[in-house]
């Protein structure tokens, strides 16, 4: 056991370092209540004027419901896609099983850059224009490791004799997998598809290369950066943003605490 | 006995059924063919196109990419100072995050599973795991906010009556950026490996006369090895390929390996040059991960 100095060094280091990781988002938040017209800290007055100018902002909201469709196509193929994969490698043994588990985790083990630029190479080449589509394939395809990667969590602690039971007690291949194998994954898919969603929401690396003229909320913001005077009404949109994705993942977290916890990204 | 009688749905799903589970690798090529199919159209067919854009060229004139194989790019690479420069000081910085992601994040973890009661522990996982889904684009923007000369961080020292410093706009605002925002893949990996360390090592450990220090080296650091090294490939990777927070954090004022890929194909549109630097980057990670692979970092993923 440690001695009783560890264990309290530990614990100071321990907080030090979430504050660490807290801090700048308070920041961010408190920032966002700035009345003044330059960020400047401390904060001497506080306002809510960023985030109503924020709230009518017809770009922001277009580029918001851009994010959501985005958002939603992407999980819906991730989800698609991830589960069969992870039934396809979890559930059969066959020549190049490896090597295909491999490939499913490459999208996020390449930096994003390597991936956006190979995309804008494909569009260029295959003379695609680039749309809300394009941004859509590029975000399915690293969502895919994510649903993939929390199916497999729960196919793995999940045994197969329970559908076998259901096959002998006389059920078909699609009665077992409706009322035995879904009701199983079914937290799983749901954790799975929060974050794949809230991966998407948050992208801009492999967004900027792929969305052409179109914009997403991260490109919102990242062109708003670049203008001069916009940026306390991007602090308002920013904190916007932290609270909508961290709502999906605080979620998946208490769905999937019963198989080990999250498989990230 | 009599066989019951299905209306003929039901029936017809039935032989549907019975056809699949007869022909096991039919099953297998159902699932396996659409999201395989999709990885190697989407993915695998961009970055094989990637790779060989690298050796196309651009026509100085019209703009448009010649498909003919030539290896200029990679001539132009190898001859260009500047590019190495920016090579070395990525890969440094790369490296520079990665440790110091090591330091913070081992004791944070080892205190989640060794020493934090089990509610603590629940609620210091959750706390490390929000932020690393949370806005990308906007914890990096808040540091340029908080580097800033008048920022939060010089408003902190001038409190406790040092400074003011300039770290606006320079590597250490850099480092301290890239070093925050990829804290918590380096946590979640070494807080996996320390888990399945079992407690009786450590009293075997100390049983056979081992002191602290002694069981860390010989047992604990050996075991969390893997997740470290998992944890590392993260970090390296992903400051590595960066080029927002060069943007945000560093203003631009010194090139890193993604910002460079980013602006010869944005700003100078020479797609092949950008494809031929891109390959840098994928180069010293497959080395890497080659590297870490020895020390079991896959199995800690």
């Amino acid at each position: 056991m440690e001695s009783r100095t560890t264990r309290i060094a530990l614990r100071v280091v321990a907080f030090a370092v979430m504050a660490f990781i807290y801090a700048p988002l308070l920041v961010i938040v408190m920032a966002s209540f700035n009345a003044a017209k330059i960020p400047t800290w401390p904060i001497a007055h506080y306002s809510t004027h960023w985030w109503s100018l924020a709230m009518h902002d017809d770009r922001a909201r277009t580029a918001l419901e851009n994010s959501l469709k985005v958002g939603a196509a992407a999980t819906a193929v991730a989800l698609l896609l991830g589960t069969a994969a992870a039934f396809a490698l979890s559930r059969y043994r066959f020549f190049g099983k490896n090597s295909i588990s491999l490939l499913f985790v490459l999208p996020i083990a390449l930096p994003g850059i390597v991936t956006g630029l190979s995309l804008l190479s494909a569009i260029s080449f295959f003379g695609i224009t680039p749309s809300l589509i394009t941004v859509v394939v590029g975000h399915a395809t690293f969502c895919i490791v994510v649903v993939y990667n929390n199916v497999v969590a729960r196919l793995r602690r999940s045994s197969v004799s329970f559908e076998e039971a259901s096959m002998d007690l006389g059920a078909d291949g699609w009665q077992t997998f409706r009322y035995v194998s879904l009701p199983n994954l079914a937290t799983a898919l749901v954790a799975g598809g929060l974050l794949a969603f809230a991966l998407s929401f948050d992208e801009i690396v492999v967004t900027n290369f792929t969305a052409g003229f179109q914009e997403t909320l991260p490109l919102w913001i990242y062109n708003q950066f670049r203008l001069p005077n916009t940026a306390q009404e991007v602090n308002a949109v920013a904190v916007f943003v932290i609270a909508l994705t961290a709502l999906p993942v605080f979620l998946a977290q208490r769905l999937m605490r019963d198989s080990g916890g999250l498989t990230g990204r | 006995m009599s066989t019951p009688s299905h209306p003929a749905p039901i029936a017809a799903r039935r032989r549907i059924s019975a056809f699949f589970y007869r022909r096991r690798w039919l099953k297998l090529l159902t699932l396996l063919t659409p999201p395989l199919g999709w990885l190697l159209i989407v993915y695998l067919a961009a970055l094989a196109v990637l790779l060989a854009t690298a050796f196309w060229q651009q026509d100085v004139l019209s703009g448009k990419i010649l498909h003919t194989w030539t290896s200029a790019n990679l001539q132009s690479i190898r001859d260009d100072s500047a590019i190495h420069t920016v090579t070395r000081n990525t890969v440094q910085m790369a490296v520079l995050v990665t440790l110091t992601d090591m330091l913070l994040a081992f004791p944070l973890a080892y205190y989640m599973v060794r020493v934090a009661s089990r509610r603590t522990r629940s609620l210091l996982f959750l706390g490390v795991l929000m932020p690393l889904w949370s806005s990308y684009l906007i914890k990096a923007y808040t540091w340029r906010l908080m580097t800033g000369d008048a920022g939060t961080i010089n408003w902190a020292f001038d409190k406790i009556g040092v400074g003011p410093f300039h770290i606006a706009y320079t590597t250490t605002a850099m480092w301290l950026a890239f070093s925050y925002i990829w804290l918590p893949y380096m946590v979640l990996p070494i807080y996996a490996a320390l888990e399945r360390i079992p407690g009786s090592l450590l009293e075997a450990s100390s049983d056979l006369g081992g002191r602290a220090g002694r069981t860390f080296r010989s047992v604990i650091l050996p075991l969390a090895l893997p997740g470290i090294a998992a944890g590392s490939i993260f970090t390296f990777s992903l400051t590595l390929g960066d080029y927002i927070m060069v943007d945000l954090v560093g203003g631009n004022k010194q090139d890193f390996l993604g910002s460079l890929i980013f602006r010869y194909q944005g700003v100078a549109n020479d797609l092949p040059l950008a494809a031929a630097i891109a390959l840098i980057p994928v180069a010293v990670i497959t080395v890497y991960l080659v590297l870490v692979k020895r020390l079991g970092a896959f199995e800690a993923l």
